[in-house]
């Protein structure tokens, strides 16, 4: 188990290499991938049941990465897991790669290829309900965006978490408040996140998306309520960890230049030594 | 010609109770369309492998396939027309390209809703379901084939669609007909060298009606029942149009991107003869019953006949 600073570690070991990949695949969704980092972290190093030499394993838990496109976290992360060497994510944008832009179950680990927005979460029901049908004790991950709340699919299959009672689900959304046109309220509006979910019959919790204590006290204490669905609103930065790109829409997939590049790596190089 | 007793769906509904008593791992997903779907027996006697999902077509798909990455073999149960452009995306991405063991059952399909119109309507399914890798097609075209094929779909696991019609249809075929359906085998139903049809799902029945009109006239017409779309027999296409030299297309679907579409591009890539697609015209249908339309649009034994004599008459 690791400890907090551990994760912090790692955090920043992570957002390197989802700079260096970026950088030379010159491409790849930066800005969403930097704000879920952490949520990422405390998931596959603190939180979720896995084994990577049987990622099938049945009584594993779940995870779906339903905000397809930060997925340059995800490989990173599933490569610091074990899912496959590190050295592999240096195939990431070239042709004829296991790494595409979006997941695949080309790539151990992934269960599900997401991308199109507004799917995860359906199947993230349809996975809670089938352990919940077998008496398992796996729980279901799903990671949204906040952007993609606007996806009417999400809201049938809020309605049918609570509806089936499915308090092995933990929804999160990474609530940065950006998508790519701009400011998620001027896009569409999406006030009341929270009493939204509540009214379908969830339980709402609302954390620091970058604080290690409070995103671990919320997935070792879910489900907060017996036979209540979870989601934990996540308030995030887009960027995070970089200065430059933080809170900034144009990040969401831009190309990193030479000297941005420098520019990134010195600034997670000084975070990283400040952590010690 | 036996008279009809009951319809497909029910037929379905009866072989699935029956494969469920012994296979606990089959799920049923209902979008608020067990009754059109003829599944509360289903649901009152597996209770725990029965799922609605309510009027959320996109969710019973994700559903479905969040469950089949659970281990499930889900069969997802609704209307043709709704299960083949409303969740569209989700049977792309959470079915098809995610190779989940999800079947989607496709009831009512074609213009079997007849009268509530175009809405209702599926003669774009085959079209679009076609094109995505991966996806296998049937069509059953009456009862025994019905419970043939949902045997075929729960002993197979990956995607699939089945579509069929809402209203009783009479038996093609029996169980002493000792017919094997194999995927992307289509089954000859009439032998003959002036032309072959070739028909699927409730249109056999007609196209075959019409062999039998043409044969008394001296026309031997070869019937070929591809309920297999895809795979599609692709030997049996290239076998018609060397020994036959004329092929008509019989479907309940637009006469653009169904059947008719999927045998041309074999035929004009192995053996070219000439072609009539019999389907929907580009149109939205008038209202009436399906009858009535199969009436208007000429998919009965006498009008499908008439078509055919005279193309085989210009081939002579």
């Amino acid at each position: 188990m690791y400890s907090t600073d551990q994760l912090k570690h790692i955090s920043i070991d992570i957002r390197k290499k989802i700079v260096e990949i970026t950088h030379s695949a010159k491409g790849g969704h930066i800005g969403g991938s930097l704000s879920s980092v952490d949520i990422l972290v405390a998931l596959y190093f603190s939180i979720m049941r896995y084994d990577p030499s049987d990622p099938s394993r049945p009584d594993r838990d779940r995870f779906i990465m339903s905000k397809g496109h930060s997925v340059e976290g995800l490989y990173c992360v599933l490569a610091r897991a074990g899912y496959f060497p590190e050295a592999l994510l240096s195939e990431y944008g070239k042709f004829d790669t296991v790494f595409y832009g979006h997941p695949t179950l080309k790539v151990p680990g992934i269960e599900m290829p997401t991308g199109s927005l507004g799917h995860g979460l359906s199947i993230a029901v349809g996975m809670a309900l089938g352990a919940k049908r077998d008496k398992a004790t796996s729980r279901i991950f799903v990671l949204m965006g906040d952007g993609e709340q606007a996806e009417g699919s999400i809201w049938e299959a809020a309605m049918a978490a609570s509806h089936y009672k499915l308090d092995n689900l933990v929804a999160i959304i990474d609530n940065n408040n950006l998508q790519i046109s701009g400011h998620i309220d001027s896009v569409m509006r999406l006030s009341s996140l929270r009493q939204k979910y509540e009214a379908f019959g969830w339980n709402v919790a609302e954390i620091d998306g970058h604080d290690f204590h409070q995103l671990i006290e919320a997935f070792n204490t879910a489900p907060w309520r017996p036979g209540m669905p979870n989601l934990i609103i996540a308030h995030t930065i887009k960027g995070r960890g970089v200065s430059f790109m933080e809170n900034s829409a144009s990040w969401h997939h831009k190309v990193l230049t030479d000297e941005d590049f420098e520019r990134a790596i010195d600034e997670l190089d000084r975070s990283e030594k400040e952590a010690v | 010609m036996t008279p009809p007793k009951i319809s497909c769906r029910q037929s379905f509904s009866r072989a699935l109770c029956n494969i469920a008593q012994k296979n606990k791992n089959i799920f049923v997903i209902t979008s608020d369309s067990k009754s059109s779907a003829t599944l509360e027996n289903f649901e009152r006697a597996y209770p725990n492998q029965f799922i609605e999902v309510g009027i959320a077509e996109q969710d019973a798909i994700g559903i479905g396939a969040g469950l089949a990455k659970s281990g499930k073999r889900v069969f997802v149960c609704g209307p043709a027309s709704f299960y083949s452009s409303r969740c569209l995306d989700q049977v792309k991405v959470d079915v098809t390209y995610a190779h989940s063991d999800v079947k989607i059952v496709g009831i009512s399909g074609g213009v079997s809703y007849g009268a509530l119109g175009s809405t209702h309507h599926s003669l774009h399914d085959l079209a679009v379901m076609r094109t995505f890798p991966g996806l296998d097609i049937y069509l059953p075209c009456d009862n025994y084939q019905t419970a043939t094929i949902t045997e075929l779909l729960a002993n197979h696991s990956g995607p699939a669609y089945m579509r069929m019609g809402r209203n009783p249809v009479a038996d093609v075929y029996t169980e002493t007909s000792g017919v094997v359906f194999k995927p992307g085998k289509a089954n000859m139903l009439h032998e003959g060298d002036d032309c072959t049809i070739i028909a699927a799902g409730e249109m056999v029945q007609p196209a075959l009606g019409a062999a039998m009109l043409l044969e008394k006239e001296g026309i031997q017409a070869r019937v070929l029942d591809f309920w297999s779309v895809k795979p599609l027999d692709v030997d049996a296409i290239a076998a018609a149009a060397r020994e036959t030299g004329l092929i008509i297309t019989v479907e309940e679907h637009s006469i653009f991107g169904g059947l008719g579409a999927a045998v041309s591009e074999v035929v004009v890539q192995t053996v070219p003869v000439p072609m009539k697609i019999l389907g929907f015209p580009d149109e939205w249908a008038p209202s009436g019953s399906s009858d009535e339309l199969f009436e208007y649009y000429g998919f009965t034994s006498e009008k499908i006949s008439d078509q055919i004599r005279s193309l085989v008459r210009h081939k002579r």
